[in-house]
């Protein structure tokens, strides 16, 4: 298929990948940030292209693993009113919450629909006047502008019964929590390049700049990955520090204005709180005041949720690259995609479901 | 966890109690589905025909071999690029019949209608179950039909169950895998799974997705007389290539190593798998054949089935071999290689 046959190209991977072996003197520990370029490294074994001299840790890119408990519980709250219909994308939907997931309330009579687009959700709040309509949207800041799109649409409309339980988070400070943190290993980012189509990467290289760490935009596909994973090999090996683009078919520096616009019209900065993470200065995204009328978190009566966590679940270190998931007791033993502990083995982007799906056999060639 | 250290909160979620209820995902076909089947309707059903678990029964009459299979069809919407639900309830519980070898014979057809229901929508419905059911040469000799109240049904649900006689001599199972054996596809994955999910999600693609609905018992057939190193058939529907296979892997107690560049996949299913991230190995298809065949008998088999309108695309997409028994893998184009796991759940809800 053009557009995409040329990144899983075998030859140029192949040569990009010796191009990585000989080029390390030493071992590099790189991180990828986004879930989708974890599920395509797994998927494709890319690691068994480049060699051991690249460690890569998985960051916490992934927006279900990352979304706090306390949204996925008022997500369910709301679920179980009969005036709700509570519609999000798939993966949101196995989540699991304190008690439950948003399947199990569909199971038990909740009206839960699944979708590709928040517009879809608006064209629901249009048919179904009667009931009130919310999205439960999450995210990057790839899709906090549909996000604002949907708002701005309502708005306009005047769908009353249309709401946004939003919880959005925003990668830059989690890279500069990383990075200030005394246990960070991390020598170079592969930064996300859907992000970044729409945000630019003016930010990474302040990032760059201030902790002297190289940082390339990537793509997704296995031939942008082994690119980008060069770029840092190089920037490392010659003492440099920069923020370089990889995904120029896609990311420009100042990125797409109409959708920060859109982003910067709806919602405000906040404290957000990651799951695994914890609470991060200045890292989320809240709808403005303004748009009260539309924040499922102002006109819904929520009752203060207390979050119960598991101690088994490392996803914590997970998320931070401190651990990989096959390090988990559970993994793949107690915890499964059919009966996750943690959030990263739910989402197909989640490190624990990708090394789960695609990584078994190594255990398989390894068992005596 | 010990390594926790002051200034980052960890918090990870608990497990959740075992599931009390039915979830969407335990019609999947995928390992729900396997879990429900083993721990509540084999234990209150078992026989030593029913414990054979393949696609349909064999069973014998006064030394006539017939082969016997039910399906049910909920598919939402009604009628789609490529066919219906009727001319799917034909064909599939056809194509249950074929995979086991059997000539399918007679069809019976149970309808559940909601209070509300167009007749104008029945009368179409039951007119394309007539065209499959000729096209295929099956009588449809017995029939039921009950109304439901409004809500209790979505529009229409339709029962087939089969008869059929299973050719002599011929014995398939999905026990009968063996390291070496060549594993064959009749066609391109994914085309029905993603015509249904485009057209329900009014999913605009620059090409049509179009349903790849048909009976697949004259393809069997063809193979069949071509060869009879055949071990195990089947129609990857629900689950995809990717439930069929595992489900071989793991009662024939063999690996599977697949080869990617080999799979065939329509550009423009391909396209939309991509933009909805989701892999073609799991989506559904009700007019592929899966065939599991001696090596020897590999090329005559590939030559018969590209004989066949229906088959004019097949391909060798790998093997069968002794080693990581009970996984499928996949060699990708890369030259890496990863495993191909059975589904968990739904990956689309409600296709077939």
């Amino acid at each position: 298929m053009k557009y995409l046959d040329e990144y899983r190209d075998a030859s140029i991977a192949r040569a990009l990948a010796e191009e990585i072996r000989k080029r390390c003197t030493r071992i590099w520990v790189l991180m990828e940030i986004c879930g989708g370029q974890t599920h395509t490294l797994i998927r494709y074994g890319l690691d068994e292209l480049f060699g051991p001299n690249v460690q890569l840790v998985h960051g916490p890119g992934c927006p279900v693993c990352v979304t706090p408990l306390e949204t996925i519980d008022r997500a369910i709250a709301l679920a179980r009113r009969p005036e709700v219909i509570l519609v999000s994308y798939g993966d949101m939907l196995r989540v699991p919450g304190s008690h439950s997931d948003l399947l199990r309330v569909k199971s038990e009579g909740g009206d839960v629909r699944l979708a590709y687009s928040p517009l879809a959700a608006l064209d629901l709040a249009r048919a179904m006047p009667a009931r009130r309509v919310v999205f439960l949207g999450i995210g990057f800041e790839t899709t906090a502008p549909a996000h604002a799109l949907a708002v701005l649409q309502a708005a306009r409309e005047g769908l009353a019964n249309f709401s946004l339980l939003s919880s959005h988070v925003l990668v830059p400070p989690a890279i500069r929590l990383l990075l200030a943190s005394p246990q960070n290993r991390v020598q170079g980012f592969i930064a996300p390049g859907h992000v970044c189509t729409v945000m630019g990467y003016a930010q990474y290289a302040a990032l760059a700049r201030e902790f002297r760490v190289p940082i390339v935009v990537g793509g997704f596909e296995p031939v942008d990955l082994l690119e980008a994973i060069l770029m840092l090999v190089k920037q490392l090996e010659e003492g440099r520090a920069e923020a370089e683009n990889q995904y120029t078919r896609s990311v420009s520096y100042a990125g797409n204005r109409a959708a920060q616009e859109a982003v910067e019209r709806v919602f405000e900065p906040c404290d957000q709180k990651w799951r695994g993470l914890g609470l991060i200065p200045q890292s989320g995204l809240r709808l403005r005041a303004e748009f009260a009328a539309f924040d499922a978190l102002r006109i819904f009566p929520l009752a203060e949720v207390r979050p119960e966590e598991s101690p088994e679940c490392i996803s914590a270190l997970v998320l931070q690259g401190l651990r990989k998931p096959t390090d988990c007791p559970a993994f793949a033993v107690r915890c499964t995609p059919e009966n996750p502990l943690g959030a990263p083995m739910v989402s197909s982007e989640g490190a624990c479901a990708a090394y789960y799906q695609y990584r078994r056999l190594v255990s398989v060639k390894e068992a005596p | 966890m010990s390594q926790a250290k002051p200034g980052i909160s960890l918090s990870c979620p608990v497990p959740l109690p075992a599931g009390d209820r039915i979830l969407l995902g335990h019609g999947s076909g995928g390992k729900l589905s396997a879990e429900l089947l083993q721990d509540l309707f084999l234990p209150a059903l078992r026989n030593p025909i029913l414990e054979r678990l393949e696609d349909q029964a064999i069973v014998s009459v006064g030394g006539i071999r017939l082969a016997y299979t039910t399906d049910s069809f909920v598919v939402e919407p009604l009628f789609f690029p490529g066919g219906d639900i009727g001319s799917l309830a034909v064909n599939g519980t056809v194509n249950d019949l074929a995979v086991g070898g059997a000539e399918p014979l007679w069809l019976s057809a149970a309808f559940i209608l909601e209070e509300g229901l167009e007749r104008e929508t029945l009368r179409r419905v039951v007119q394309s179950m007539r065209a499959a059911a000729d096209c295929a040469g099956v009588t449809i000799v017995t029939g039921d039909t009950k109304v439901v109240q409004r809500g209790s049904a979505d529009q229409l649900f339709i029962n087939t169950s089969g008869i059929g006689l299973v050719r002599e001599g011929v014995q398939l199972s999905a026990q009968l895998a063996c390291p070496g054996d060549a594993i064959l596809i009749s066609g391109t994955l994914g085309d029905h799974g993603m015509a249904i999910l485009a057209q329900r999600e009014g999913l605009e693609f620059e090409s049509a997705l179009t349903s790849d609905s048909a009976p697949l018992h004259t393809l069997v057939g063809d193979l069949l007389d071509a060869t009879r190193e055949v071990r195990c058939l089947r129609d990857p529907t629900r689950g995809g290539l990717s439930s069929a296979l595992n489900e071989i892997a793991a009662r024939s107690a063999v690996g599977m190593e697949l080869d990617e560049r080999s799979v065939p996949v329509r550009p423009e299913v391909r396209g939309a798998c991509e933009m909805l991230g989701l892999d073609p190995l799991y989506v559904a298809n009700e007019g592929k054949l899966v065939a599991i065949v001696s090596p020897a008998a590999a090329e005559t088999a590939l030559a018969a089935l590209r004989g066949h309108p229906l088959g004019r695309e097949a391909r060798v997409i790998g093997r069968v071999t002794e080693e990581h028994r009970g996984l499928v893998v996949m060699r990708t184009s890369l030259g890496t290689s990863r495993i191909v796991d059975m589904l968990a759940g739904d990956q689309l809800p409600r296709i077939c």
